[in-house]
């Protein structure tokens, strides 16, 4: 996971991105991290999901919001990278507030582009094979899974995900949420994430969020969280 | 009208009551949404007539029924006996009654752009501004670092200036979700940082926003709980 989410670009790009007009050696030797995260590309248009999420809320989400995380996340490393050569820890462990927010909103965010696709296409419909059978087990039926993970994301107060993961130890499927950008992490595996975040669907569906949660299922590509399932 | 103090001090109470049942078997009253103190369009053009409408009549609405349901429930879990389910609506008083609070704040600290208590703070705030020009030099200095721990919020939460108890210090706080400021810190202004308060009008632009609401900051409001004292919003509903 974390290979394709930090691609190996080299400093010098992200520098020149995040500067208008960068002096190229400086810049490249004031340069803590060799790794800069970018913004991955989304695998269908912004106008894709529509009319369940608009291209205009997509649009915004991932060429604002998530470049912002990406953004967040490049200057926490760079500025932990640099706390870190002057030996200052003490810096550098009150930058980690900053890399979980924004190292978490990259990690989300990624996985849910990835998780969703256009109901024309693989979006929609129900989970088949071994995933569909471990959703039987741990949940009774797939419409009690949805509805499960439905409460859990009425049920967040404030900002936040609800995620179909598998516990890694326990070896079952649990819907958990996170608050803030917080990622799933530990002996849980995210399969399947939905933001629950007010600009993941404010502009569409306004207050009536539980709207949002309804017509989300139309576009949740269930390929991907299966793959991710047998791969965990 | 519902005392705040009285009825977390009912909360604290374990003991089943006599009568099972509602809210009113209580003597607690259900609580209602607060008129807002001016027109849905005059906060324009800073924050759109359609913010203030849904925020308003949608979001605060709920809140108050959110906060309704969570107390009614929680009067049967006592009647009930069941401590579990009380321990457990703890969680939904704390959020919907923080709601009800901020919200109820928050418009009474916001005025039309035209009006002297948005414009003229030096006039209707000559206390409070001293006090913050005592401590960030100038009233523009304190607005900038408002906005700076504002911005810093990572979700949803409130920015605020509160008076601290005792020392009477002003200082910029901030809290997360819809958790009140709380103990005997005066609420002199909130700011409601959630991307519902903005979102229609700024989308991502969250700094906008921030820059844009002090032509809207009710300075009259702010210096009255500044001299005053903990606002009725705070404790009496
Ligand atoms: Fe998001
Ligand atoms: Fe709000």
């Amino acid at each position: 996971m974390s290979s394709t989410l930090f691609r190996a670009a080299p400093a010098l790009r992200g520098a020149l991105r995040a500067s208008a007009a960068p002096r190229v050696g400086a810049m490249a030797s004031t340069s803590f991290v060799r790794n800069k995260a970018t913004l991955p590309d989304l695998p269908y248009d912004y106008g894709a999901l529509e009319p369940y999420i608009s291209g205009r809320i997509m649009e915004l989400h991932h060429s604002k919001h998530h470049q912002t995380y990406v953004n967040g996340l490049n200057s926490a490393l760079e500025a932990i990278a640099e706390a870190e050569a002057k030996k200052d820890f003490a810096k550098a462990a009150s930058l980690a507030p900053l890399l979980n927010f924004h190292g978490g909103g990259h990690l989300n965010h990624s996985l849910f582009w990835e998780n969703l696709a256009p109901a024309s296409r693989e979006g929609g419909g129900e989970p088949d094979g071994a995933l569909k059978k471990a959703i039987e087990t741990d949940f009774g039926s797939f419409s009690s899974f949805r509805s499960q993970l439905n409460a859990a994301l009425a049920g967040i107060q404030g900002s936040g995900w609800a995620w179909l993961a598998k516990d890694k130890t326990a070896g079952n499927l649990q819907i958990v949420t996170r608050a803030n950008q917080d990622p799933v992490t530990g002996s849980l595996v995210p399969l399947l994430g939905i933001d629950a975040w007010e600009h993941a669907y404010y502009l569409q569906y306004e207050n009536r969020k539980a709207e949002y949660f309804d017509a989300i299922w139309n576009v949740v590509n269930w390929k991907t969280v299966a793959k991710r399932f047998e791969s965990s | 009208m519902v005392n705040l103090s009285t009825l977390w001090h009912y909360l604290a109470l374990q003991n089943p009551l006599q009568a099972a049942g509602n809210l009113s078997s209580t003597g607690l009253t259900a609580q209602t949404l607060p008129p807002l103190p001016f027109a849905y369009d005059a906060l324009e053009p800073h924050i759109s007539a359609q913010i203030m409408e849904l925020h308003h009549s949608k979001h605060h609405a709920a809140y108050v029924a959110g906060l309704n349901r969570a107390l009614d429930a929680h009067v049967a879990a006592v009647a009930a006996g069941d401590v579990a389910r009380q321990i457990e609506l703890q969680r939904d008083i704390r959020f919907h009654g923080g709601g009800h609070i901020n919200h109820s704040l928050f418009w009474k600290n916001l005025a039309p752009p035209g009006s002297r208590e948005a414009k003229a703070p030096e006039e209707v705030a000559p206390r409070l501004v001293k006090a913050i020009e005592r401590q960030w030099t100038s009233l523009q200095g304190f607005k900038e670092e408002f906005g700076r721990v504002a911005l810093g919020i990572q979700g949803s939460g409130w920015g605020w200036l509160v008076k601290e108890e005792g020392s009477g210090r002003l200082r910029i706080v901030t809290t997360k979700d819809q958790d009140p400021v709380v103990g005997g810190d005066v609420p002199v202004l909130g700011v409601d940082m959630w991307e519902h308060a903005y979102y229609l009008q700024y989308l991502n632009g969250k700094a906008a926003y921030v820059e844009n609401i002090w032509h809207v900051i009710n300075w009259k409001t702010a210096e009255e709980r500044f001299v005053g004292g903990i606002p009725d919003e705070k404790t009496e509903l």
